[in-house]
């Protein structure tokens, strides 16, 4: 086990590299100038071109590489273009409230969702189970930004249950944290909600008939029993996959909810560097949300093994 | 079955419980501090007001720095900083002497060796600092609060300069912060205005946060636009960052923020319809659209084709599809600003009105021979969005082909400094938009800069119209200036630097029930108001 993890820790090595190469040439193939950016509106051509020569844009792209590479190497993620801040402390700013989002959004989505698909399982055909597809196939069509404007306009405009945007640290007290995350949580788990729930329904519908929960049933055991400690405990396995890859898109994905909701998080961080063209910060981001892909894909693998004691690795 | 009842059952109770939590948690406790919370029109990421132009930066500049002099809302230059000044007989020496009192944000005193530093930092970047900086022989601090500004020849605009509204403004900064290169970014963010950069508190992308400078002296002159005295009535102003329209809009709604500086015009009507919103103009000056071509490639290289795109082009159409109600444009042929000094109609009256066939009569003299215009369409900016669209429609029907090209704004404003032909990477025209503030005059307007490479994007190069320029900047009787202002706008309609394509109001949105004294002024100014409540 230790060396499978091991082994995959070490490979994340080339993808990384390989992401970074290719973050690095499309950014700089794209059209777009920092320079132009930075320096505003109303700047001559000769401001931003001073700009640019002291940003080093001017220099040939393979020094340009080497130079980011190098300070990568040794753990500098280097210095925003805008901020004149370093770019890991701009995504330490960030990262707490993207990972809020994304942890009370999977939590929902696991106490509603599964739930939700064991009985639709258990109630295949019935109206449960139609209601609770219908619903599913709602949440998927439903745009985030729609149901956010929704929620915002029921809940924080018109019954002023909630606020309409903003984000406090759970340190603030944990009231105060939900207050604010309730409404963004609700709106970003309803697809995955959707989509947990139908993963659920479709592994326990397979697994309720097997042998071994008709001989379950026949040695007298509950419904509740059999559903949680046999079926659902066999079906563990494709609904954990989906329920990784679930977060890894959550971490990237939280963009329009973190707008909508006004959060300030990785998302924004990611969409206000890309639209002023901030390389130093596009580029560590890119590479961070990479750094979480590999590392929960390791996660999950590593799940099997508890909950199949048929994989080794 | 019952499984499926009780989790039923309990989610419906936690929805129940989840207003009465509410309800009892979002009383406000007494707060011992005002804080007016804005969201302005984007989100501070360059602190620096003479590195870059970005006019959030130039706001945050009004936030924490003074100037030396400033100008107030009937467009009169007045002393700020400044206590007393005099000129020589020869016009060829100020001297500025500061008031009493000033300090810098760390306690230490204003001085007249701060000033001298500041203003060459200022003049090493803005253009009308440069020109400024062009005709000073020497400056001389001749004591702690006195300096002299010697000229090397009379020079009609040093203390229009010194009062410039808008990007770049010459901030005062202290000598050690304003010996900082200019082509680098300052690292000390200390001012002598009246609030204080909270550095600490700042977090890009979130929150920008001032606090009131207990030591500022304001002035006695009550506050009008950037001048006189900047009393700060509230103790903290925060600018959060807010990048959806319509959250910010209902968050006003709410009552979550006081101030929202740049509603979009879309969303207007919502808060017309909120009792405990107002809105406010306050910066009753306006903006104008600018249709800039350029003169490097054809077919603008071309004295009349650029006339017929003149000739095509009009106001209102420009204006009816971009703010879309009357309340907040206004069709207006002064190139310097309509209700201005030099505000002139005389070679603007192209601008009203689309004259089609005069348009295809000269495409047909100048032999124009269908090569598009690659016209540059910025489509994530409400205020410029539908303008190239109109553009394309009205030159088309003025005889033109027209390739409208599509592109974020970041990526315009990156491509209009590119001087390859439109083929290979360049472009033909785009338009954009100017705060009037920036436009008053000749040579503050960077349209009208007819410098070839030192122009701005579209480079047009005219020697008659630089000389207007420089005669107009020397110029210091007021009457002569006036003519040559006047003189300048028929120029530059006849060569073509550019269309003005109307001018538009952006009107503030304030809470009425809790905030009161907004100021008007080229930006927003936030002293001077009181806020109810916390």
């Amino acid at each position: 086990m230790l060396a499978f993890v091991a082994r995959r820790l070490l490979a994340t090595i080339p993808v990384l590299a390989m992401v970074a190469l290719f973050v690095f040439f499309m950014l700089r193939l794209t059209p777009g100038d920092p320079a132009a950016i930075i320096a505003g509106d109303n700047a001559t051509p000769i401001q931003i071109e001073e700009i640019r020569e002291r940003l080093g844009l001017n220099d040939p792209l393979p020094t340009q590489l080497v130079i980011w590479a190098g300070k990568l190497l040794q753990g500098d993620l280097g210095e925003s273009f805008f901020f004149k801040m370093k770019v890991t402390d701009l995504i330490i700013q960030r990262v707490e409230p993207t990972l809020a989002l994304a942890t009370t959004t999977m939590l929902f989505t696991l106490l509603v969702a599964i739930p939700l698909g064991v009985i639709a399982a258990y109630r295949q055909g019935g109206w449960l189970d139609r209601a609770v597809m219908g619903l599913s196939v709602a949440g998927f069509s439903i745009p985030v930004f729609v149901l956010g404007y929704l929620l915002i306009y029921i809940f924080a405009v018109e019954l002023k249950w909630f606020p309409v945007q903003g984000y406090k640290s759970i340190t603030a007290g944990l009231w105060p944290f939900l207050h604010r995350m309730i409404l963004p949580s609700l709106t970003l788990s309803v697809i995955y909600i959707a989509l947990i729930a139908r993963i659920t329904r479709a592994s326990v519908i397979d697994v309720l008939g097997e042998d071994y929960i008709r001989t379950a049933k026949a040695k007298g055991l509950t419904n509740r029993v059999v559903l949680v400690r046999h079926a659902l405990r066999n079906a563990a396995v494709p609904i954990i996959t989906i329920v990784g890859i679930g977060i890894a898109l959550l971490i990237g994905g939280v963009v329009v909810t973190e707008s909508v909701y006004n959060i300030p998080g990785l998302g924004r961080l990611t969409v206000d560097a890309v639209l002023g063209r901030d390389y130093p910060t596009i580029q560590a981001v890119i590479l961070v949300f990479s750094f979480v892909y590999v590392l929960i894909n390791l996660l999950i693998d590593l799940s099997y093994t508890l909950l199949d004691p048929r994989i080794r690795y | 079955m019952t499984w499926g009842r009780s989790i039923a059952r309990s989610l419906l109770a936690a929805a129940a419980a989840v207003p009465m939590i509410a309800g009892l948690t979002t009383a406000t406790p007494a707060a011992a501090e005002t804080t007016l919370r804005v969201v302005m029109h984007s989100d501070l990421k360059i602190v620096d007001p003479i590195w870059t132009t970005a006019y959030i930066t130039r706001n945050h500049g009004y936030m924490i720095y003074d100037t030396l002099f400033a100008m107030d809302e009937k467009l009169n230059v007045t002393p700020q900083m400044v206590d007393t000044w005099k000129v020589s007989d020869d016009k060829l020496t100020y001297t500025f002497t500061l008031r009493d009192g000033l300090k810098w944000h760390d306690g230490q005193p204003v001085t007249a060796e701060d000033c001298i530093a500041s203003i060459k930092r200022w003049g090493a970047k803005d253009s009308m600092g440069q020109k400024l900086l062009s005709f000073v022989a020497d400056m001389k601090a001749t004591d702690a609060k006195t300096f002299t500004m010697q000229l090397k020849e009379a020079y009609g605009l040093v203390l229009l300069s010194l009062a410039k509204p808008s990007s770049n403004v010459p901030f005062m900064m202290p000598k050690r912060v304003a010996e900082t290169p200019p082509g680098d970014q300052i690292s000390e963010y200390i001012g002598s205005g009246p609030f204080v950069f909270q550095k600490d508190e700042w977090k890009p992308g979130d929150k920008t946060v001032y606090t009131k400078f207990a030591d500022y002296k304001p002035r006695s002159e009550p506050g009008s636009w950037a001048a006189g005295g900047k009393v700060a009535k509230v103790d903290r102003v925060e600018w959060i960052s807010m990048p959806d329209h319509q959250t910010a809009v209902n968050a006003l709604v709410a009552g979550e923020i006081d101030v929202l500086e740049a509603p979009p015009h879309d969303l207007l009507p919502i808060l017309e319809g909120s009792s405990d919103v107002a809105l406010l103009n306050t910066n009753p000056l306006g903006n104008q659209y600018m249709f800039r071509m350029n003169w490097l490639h054809p077919p603008f290289d071309n004295q009349k084709v650029r006339q017929a795109a003149i000739a095509a082009l009009a106001q209102e159409p420009f204006l009816q599809a971009v703010i879309g109600n009357p309340k907040y444009y206004k069709v207006c042929p002064a190139m310097f600003v309509c209700d201005t000094p030099f505000a002139f109609t005389e070679g603007g009256d192209a601008l009203v009105k689309s004259d089609f066939d005069k348009s295809k009569a000269l495409l047909k003299e100048a032999g124009y021979d269908g090569t598009p215009v690659v016209l540059m369409h910025s489509t994530d900016l409400a205020v410029l969005t539908n303008l190239a669209p109109v553009a394309a429609d009205l030159l088309r029907k003025g005889g033109f082909t027209v390739d409208m090209q599509s592109m974020d704004w970041q990526t315009l404003v990156s491509r209009r400094s590119k001087k390859e032909k439109p083929a290979e990477g360049g472009w033909n025209a785009f338009l954009t938009s100017w705060v009037a503030a920036d436009i008053l005059n000749p040579i503050s307007a960077a349209g009208y800069n007819t410098g070839c490479d030192k122009a701005w994007f579209g480079w047009p190069c005219d020697e008659e119209m630089e000389k207007l320029r420089n005669s107009f900047s020397t110029e210091t009787d007021a009457a002569k200036q006036k003519d040559l202002a006047k003189q300048i706008q028929i120029r530059a309609m006849t060569i073509g630097t550019h269309a003005h394509a109307g001018q538009w109001y952006q009107p503030t949105a304030i809470r009425s029930d809790k905030v009161d004294g907004m100021l008007n002024g080229p930006a927003p100014f936030f002293w001077n108001i009181t806020k109810k409540g916390g």
